[in-house]
C-alpha cells in the first residue's frame, strides 16, 4: 500500500506540528517531579543535520514498517518536515537519531543508511529498542524507542493508509470524519 | 509546537507562557466563584452581564494550541491519564482509607474547564423517581426538589452545552422540545447489537451527547479524532472553556492557578472572603457579596473542612455534621468479547446507543442501572503498535489479530448514600501548600453490587445472542468508579440533615451557594453533568435574585 504525502499530512494533523516553525522551547525547565526534560543532544554522538536525521529515520522506518507499504521516503520526509520544529520534542528526535547513527558507526563501521535491512534490525535490537518501554527521559534504549521507533510507528498507524493496513481507515488520532463508524465492512 | 513532552507540566512549571497575568483580587466584586469547571463557568456566564464576577481556579489555563500534543499523550504508552492534563503530584495528593481504592486523579482535571476537558460528554437527565428515591424505591432521602423544578433548567442546559439527541427513548423522562442538535446516527456495531436485542425483547435507543453532530455555537462538528476521552482536539465535544470565555467576554475575571485555601466569615454568618494562593508564593483575599463554591465533589467538602473556624469548628457550613459524608460514584458494569466478523470499533470515541429499559425497575434491592453499547471495544491499533517487542511484518500481523472483531457493553449502576463513605481531611499528609489532603473512604453496598450482577446478566445474554465469545465481565469484584463525585454536601430542607437547602444555598451561611454534584442526596445512574449544569443555572438565578434584593 502506497504511503503518500497526504498520509504524512494526516499523521501530522493527528499528532501535531506547526509546520517547521521554530518556536523555541516554551516550557521552562520543570520542577523536580516534572519528568519532562528533553535529552541533551550533546550527550551522545555528534549532532546531525536535519537531512541526516531524515535519512537515518527513513532507514529505520524501512525496518519498522511492514513490507506492504511503499512511498516511505516521501512519507517520513513529509512527517519530519512538520515534526522537526523548535520544540523539545524535535530536539529529542534529533538526539536519538544521532545515537542510532553513532551506534551504527561504532558497531558496524557504517552509517545506518548503508546497513542492510537485517543489520538495521539487528542494530535496533542491540540498542535494546525492541524490549524497551518508551521514555523521553530514559536510557538510550528507551529514548530510541520513544523518539525513533515509536515516533515512526505513531506516524504510520495514525495515518489513513497505516490504519487501512489493519482494517481501520479512520484510526485514533486521525480526523477521518464522523461517518466511517457507521459504515459496515467493505 | 509538536510532541507529547513539549507541553510541559503545568502543575509544576512556572510558566505563564509569556502572558502578563494579574492575579490580584478584583475590587468591588459582587460574586466570587470557586472553580472553573462547568458548574462554576455556567454560574459565572449567567451572572457576568449584570454583576462583577470573579472566578478562582486552582489549576492552569491550558493553551488550546497544545491539544494535539495532549492527544499524543493520550495515545503514547509513556503517559498515564493524569499526565494528559498535568494532574497528580504534590498539588493533587490524596489518601485512600476505605475498603476500595479510589483513583482520584484519573477522575478529575484541575484547570480552566475543569473535568470536562477530560470527560466523555454523555449527558442524560435524571429520571423522575431519582428525585424521590426514598418514597419511590425506599432508598435514601427524597430530594427537596422534583424533576419538574429542574425541567426548564435541563432544557436550557442542553442548549448551553450543545446536546445532540433524539426523542426515541421511551424510558427517558418527559421533555417538551427536541434536543438542540440531531442525535448521532447509530454505529455499525449498534446494528449488530440491534438484531440480538430484538430477539431478546430489549430496546435500544439513541443517547444524548454533549458533542456537535453539526456546527453549533461557532464550534466544529465532530470530525472523528476518536480520542474524546481524554481530549477532543476539534472542540466538537463541549468543555467548560466555552462558558469561561463567554463569561470573560461579558466582563468576568478568571484567575487561574489560584487555589482557594479557606473561606472566611463574619459574625453575621456571611462569607466575607476567599483566601487564595498564587504561583509567586503570595496569598490574596478576594472579598465579594456572594460566594459560589463549585470545586467539584471532593474539593468542595475539603474546602469547607479546611475553613473551620471558632464558630464552625467542624468545618464551614457544617452545622449538620454531614460535610464530606455520603460520597457516591456510579459503578461500572461491563462485558465484552469477540465475534467472527468485523465490528468496526475505535473510529470515534463515544457511543451512540443505550438501553434505559431496566432503569425504573429499581426498588430497595435493585438499584437503577443503564446499559451502553460501545463503539470503542478492544484495543486501538495505534496504541497497540507502540508497545510490544516486534515491528515490521510481525507487528502488523499482531495488530491485525488484535483489532477488528471486538464488541463490548458498559453500564452504570447507582450507589446508595452511606454516611461511612466519605471525604475527610488526612491527619498528617499535606499538599504542596501545606494543607491537609483529602482522605477518601469509599464504600459500596450490597444493593449496588447485586445490581452490577444483574446488569452483567443482561449484558452477557445480549453478547451471547450476538454470537460473541465472551472474554471478560466487569462484575462486582472488578467494578470501578465512573468518575462522578456526588453526595458530599447533600441537599435537604432540614438543616440537621443536609448542608444546603433546596436552592443549593448553605443552611449555615446566607451568602454561600454550592454548585456541584456534591449536593445530590441520591445519585441515580445517569451521568451527572447535565444535572450539575441545570442546578448551576438555577443557583445563578437565585444568586441574582438575592443580590437584586439586597441592592
Ligand atoms: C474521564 C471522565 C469521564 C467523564 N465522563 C462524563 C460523562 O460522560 N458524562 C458526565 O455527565 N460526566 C462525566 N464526567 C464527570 C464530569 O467531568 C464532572 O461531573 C464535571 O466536570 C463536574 O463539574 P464541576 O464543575 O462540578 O467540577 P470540575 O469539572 O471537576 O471542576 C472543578 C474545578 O474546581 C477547581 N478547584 C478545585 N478546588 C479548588 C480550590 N480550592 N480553589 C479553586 N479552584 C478549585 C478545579 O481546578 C477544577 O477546575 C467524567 C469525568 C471524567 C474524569
Ligand atoms: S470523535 Fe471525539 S475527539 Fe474526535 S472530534 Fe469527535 S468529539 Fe472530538
Amino acid at each position: 500500500m502506497e504511503l503518500t504525502r497526504r498520509d504524512a499530512a494526516a499523521a501530522l494533523a493527528a499528532i501535531g506540528a506547526t509546520g517547521g516553525v521554530a518556536l523555541g522551547v516554551r516550557r521552562t525547565t520543570g520542577g523536580a517531579d516534572s519528568g519532562a526534560g528533553g535529552p541533551d543532544p550533546s550527550s551522545d554522538g555528534a549532532a546531525l543535520s536535519d537531512e541526516a536525521v531524515r535519512e537515518a529515520m527513513t532507514a529505520v522506518a524501512r525496518v519498522v514498517y511492514p513490507e506492504a507499504v511503499s512511498g516511505v521516503d516521501a512519507f517520513v520526509g513529509g512527517f519530519l518536515d512538520g515534526r522537526l520544529d523548535g520544540s523539545a520534542h524535535a530536539a529529542g528526535v534529533r538526539a536519538a537519531a544521532a545515537e542510532v547513527e553513532s551506534a551504527a558507526r561504532s558497531w558496524y563501521d557504517s552509517p545506518v543508511t548503508d546497513l542492510s535491512p537485517a543489520e538495521r534490525d539487528g542494530l535496533l535490537r542491540e540498542l535494546g529498542a525492541d524490549v524497551a518501554d518508551e521514555n523521553p527521559d530514559g536510557t538510550t534504549a528507551e529514548r530510541v524507542r520513544f523518539f525513533v521507533v515509536n515516533e515512526l510507528l505513531l506516524a504510520l498507524y495514525a495515518s489513513p493508509t497505516g490504519g487501512e493496513l489493519v482494517g481501520i481507515e479512520n484510526p485514533q488520532g486521525y480526523a477521518g470524519g464522523a461517518e466511517s463508524y457507521r459504515r459496515g465492512p467493505p | 509546537m509538536s510532541g507529547a513532552e513539549s507541553v510541559g507540566n503545568e502543575r509544576s512549571d512556572g510558566g505563564d507562557a509569556g502572558r502578563d497575568v494579574n492575579r490580584t483580587p478584583v475590587p468591588d466584586a459582587d460574586v466570587c466563584v470557586v472553580g472553573a469547571g462547568p458548574a462554576g463557568a455556567l454560574v459565572a456566564d449567567r451572572l457576568a452581564a449584570d454583576h462583577e464576577v470573579v472566578v478562582l481556579d486552582a489549576g492552569p489555563r491550558f493553551d488550546p494550541a497544545d491539544r494535539l500534543a495532549r492527544q499524543e499523550r493520550a495515545i503514547r504508552p509513556f503517559y498515564g491519564r493524569p499526565d494528559v492534563w498535568g494532574g497528580g503530584g504534590a498539588r493533587d495528593a490524596y489518601e485512600n482509607a476505605g475498603d476500595r481504592s479510589y483513583p482520584l486523579n484519573h477522575a478529575r482535571v484541575k484547570g480552566v474547564g475543569g473535568s470536562t476537558l477530560h470527560w466523555q460528554g454523555m449527558v442524560m437527565r435524571l429520571h423522575e423517581d431519582d428525585f424521590n428515591s426514598g418514597t419511590a424505591r425506599g432508598v435514601g432521602p427524597d430530594w427537596p426538589i422534583d424533576y419538574a423544578d429542574l425541567r426548564p433548567y435541563y432544557a436550557e442546559s442542553e442548549r448551553e452545552l450543545g446536546v445532540a439527541g433524539a426523542s426515541d427513548n421511551p424510558y427517558a423522562p418527559p421533555r417538551e422540545e427536541p434536543h438542540p442538535m440531531p442525535a448521532f446516527e447509530p454505529s455499525y456495531s449498534d446494528s449488530l447489537f440491534a438484531e440480538a436485542c430484538e430477539e431478546l425483547g430489549i430496546d435500544m435507543h439513541s443517547v444524548p451527547n454533549a458533542r456537535n453532530s453539526e456546527p453549533y455555537d461557532d464550534r466544529s462538528p465532530c470530525v472523528g479524532y476518536g480520542t474524546c476521552q481524554p481530549v477532543c482536539p476539534s472542540g466538537a465535544k463541549y468543555d467548560a472553556t466555552v462558558h469561561v470565555e463567554r463569561a470573560e467576554e461579558q466582563g468576568a475575571t478568571v484567575i487561574d492557578r489560584a487555589p482557594v485555601e479557606r473561606l472566611e466569615h463574619d459574625s453575621d454568618d456571611r462569607v466575607t472572603g476567599a483566601v487564595y494562593a498564587t504561583p509567586d508564593g503570595e496569598r490574596h483575599r478576594q472579598a465579594a457579596d456572594a460566594f459560589v463554591v463549585a470545586a467539584g465533589g471532593v474539593e468542595t467538602p475539603r474546602l469547607l473542612l479546611l475553613s473551620a473556624s471558632d464558630r464552625y469548628p467542624d468545618g464551614l457550613a457544617n452545622g449538620s455534621g454531614h460535610v464530606g459524608e455520603f460520597f457516591m460514584d456510579h459503578l461500572f458494569a461491563g462485558a465484552g468479547g469477540t465475534l467472527d466478523e468485523p465490528t468496526r470499533q475505535n473510529h470515534v470515541g463515544f457511543y451512540t446507543s443505550a438501553c434505559d429499559q431496566f432503569y425504573d425497575e429499581a426498588d430497595e434491592t435493585q438499584a437503577p442501572f443503564k446499559l451502553e453499547f460501545f463503539n470503542y471495544a478492544g484495543p486501538s491499533p495505534v496504541e497497540m503498535a507502540l508497545t510490544g517487542d516486534d515491528w515490521g511484518d510481525s507487528l502488523l500481523e499482531r495488530l491485525r489479530d488484535g483489532y477488528g472483531t471486538h464488541v463490548a457493553m458498559g453500564g452504570l449502576v447507582e450507589q446508595a448514600p452511606d454516611a461511612d463513605s466519605r471525604i475527610t481531611l488526612a491527619d498528617d499528609r499535606t499538599d504542596d501548600r501545606g494543607n491537609p489532603v483529602p482522605r477518601i473512604e469509599w464504600t459500596v453496598g450490597d444493593r449496588a453490587l447485586d445490581t452490577i450482577e444483574r446488569a452483567n446478566e443482561v449484558q452477557v445474554a445480549i453478547l451471547e445472542e450476538l454470537g460473541a465469545d465472551v472474554e471478560w465481565v466487569a462484575g462486582p469484584d472488578a467494578t470501578g468508579p465512573a468518575y462522578h463525585h456526588m453526595g458530599t454536601t447533600r441537599m435537604s430542607d432540614d438543616p440537621e440533615r443536609g448542608v444546603v437547602d433546596a436552592d443549593c444555598r448553605t443552611h449555615d451561611l446566607d451568602n454561600c451557594w454550592i454548585a456541584s454534584s456534591s449536593v445530590f442526596p441520591t445519585s441515580g445512574a445517569m451521568n451527572p453533568t447535565l444535572t450539575i449544569a441545570a442546578l448551576a443555572l438555577r443557583v445563578a438565578d437565585d444568586v441574582d435574585a438575592r443580590l437584586s434584593e439586597t441592592n
